[in-house]
């Protein structure tokens, strides 16, 4: 089973050479960290950066430089700042190549919830909505089960939409997964997991076909 | 030149009266309009429409105005972090209508460009595009999003002359730029107002043409929500 920085690890091999890729909040953030040194990649904060660096060292962070979780960042040669009406066309026009973001649920659809929870939570559903409506390639990260231990991979999802038939590939703790038509087609399990573990962890149809592969990390 | 400048932040929201509709630039509290927000607590105008991306934090940025029960609605994308806006939301006292940060972004523009409303994909098929028109366009289902009507809108930048050019710095660009003009009224505050001439035209982010009224900000604290280092080897 993964943890946290493992979910990261697994999904950074799926950001390759040229791309231009957007993080969410949480396990997405992670991602960064993983990304091969030998390729070139920019990630893009939808508040306004295109070229994000690590956080800054200490006493050098500048409060007017911030990433889309409100953490003070810094820059790397090439980078470039814009208004939020330009960042989200940069979205919306689908010039980013790859989404990371994290999920309540998802269904074997594609639809995805991760903005509220009627009478418990309402922080609101920030760039999610124009992220998930516009991207071609969107992977989602997050962990198989809920904490009451409650699959998070469902026929239908139960929490109000963030967007419906987008999410194209699942990162979790224990497996990834790609969505089809069919359902949630099993691609690799995660270390020391097995497909019967994935299997109860699973309430959406699970496709499993032939052997399959333990993650290389 | 057409002079823009007003003495100070009273004169620049001179105007401003209750139950009107207001646009606040920044994204949590980076690029907040910090003395325009402390002049609306002073003047103690109430049942505000307030247009801005987040709703502050307890005790900085818009959370100043809902403490003191000034705001009847917010329109927002992300209000997390602020234990009162939650209590008053729950509560019932505090209307809220949660945008796709996209689409509030592009709502202050079409404003500002003199569009009514435009097609957009975000929210499609969720409770955002419920009682909305929607179509489809080459087999993609899009809602239909009408511009924000505003009074006044108020916005900070960097550095601005006298005739309201504005330039912005790093991220807490946001949603400033495409508040300007979008309300009947835009008030700009600057960290740095200089006469005209010294601001390279080629360099200006929002002509003066969208700003109405700018003034010299002053105590800026530009708090930080997070403040994430990593420590030298």
């Amino acid at each position: 089973m993964l943890d946290k920085n493992g979910i990261a690890k697994r999904i950074a091999k799926e950001v390759k050479d040229g791309y231009y890729v957007n993080l969410g909040i949480g396990i997405p953030t992670l991602v960064a960290n993983f990304v091969r040194d030998d390729i070139s990649v920019e990630f893009q904060s939808e508040n306004g950066v295109l070229g994000m660096g690590p956080f800054p060292f200490e006493g050098e962070e500048d409060a007017d430089i911030i990433n889309a979780g409100k953490q003070t960042i810094t820059t790397l040669p090439g980078a470039s700042f814009f208004d939020s009406a330009l960042s989200f066309g940069m979205i919306r026009g689908q010039h980013v190549d790859l989404t990371i973001l994290g999920a309540m649920e998802v269904a074997e659809n594609g639809d995805i919830a991760n903005w509220k929870i009627p009478g418990k939570m309402v922080k609101g559903m920030g760039g999610a909505m124009d992220l998930v409506a516009s991207a071609e390639n969107i992977i989602v990260a997050m962990m198989h089960t809920n904490r009451a231990g409650e699959s998070k991979l469902l026929k239908r999802c139960t929490l109000p939409l963030t967007g419906v038939q987008c999410v194209k590939k699942i990162v979790t703790n224990l497996a990834v997964l790609e969505v089809t038509e069919d359902g949630f087609r099993l691609l690799e399990r995660a270390p020391g997991v097995s497909v019967e573990d994935i299997k109860q962890a699973t309430e959406g149809t699970l496709i499993v076909e032939g052997d399959i592969p333990e993650m290389q990390l | 030149m057409i002079k823009k400048t007003v003495a100070d932040v009273s004169a620049a929201l001179q105007g401003v009266e209750d139950g009107m509709t207001i646009m606040l630039g920044g994204f949590g509290l980076c690029g907040i309009p910090e003395n325009a927000i402390s002049e609306l607590v002073r003047l103690g105008v109430k049942d505000l429409t307030c247009i801005s991306n987040n709703a502050g934090v307890d005790d900085f940025g818009l959370g100043l105005l809902l403490h003191k029960r000034q705001i009847n609605k917010m329109i927002s994308s992300y209000v997390g972090e602020n234990e009162e806006f939650e209590r008053q939301m729950l509560s019932g006292e505090l209307e809220v209508e949660l945008t796709p940060q996209g689409t509030l972004a592009e709502k202050c523009r079409a404003a500002q460009a003199g569009f009514p409303a435009f097609y957009t994909p975000a929210g499609y098929g969720t409770e955002v595009s419920m009682g909305k028109e929607t179509r489809e366009f080459n087999g993609k289902m899009y809602v239909l999003e009408e511009a924000f009507k505003a009074d006044f809108s108020l916005v900070k930048a960097w550095k601005g002359d006298e005739a309201g050019n504005l330039i912005f710095k790093g991220t807490a660009r946001n949603f400033n730029p495409s508040m300007c003009g979008a309300a009947k009224i835009t008030v700009a505050e600057v960290e740095e107002l200089v006469p005209a001439g010294e601001l390279d035209p080629n360099e200006i982010h929002i002509p003066g043409i969208f700003v109405s009224r700018i003034f010299q900000g002053k105590d800026y604290e530009k708090r930080i929500e997070q403040r994430t280092v990593r420590k030298r080897n």
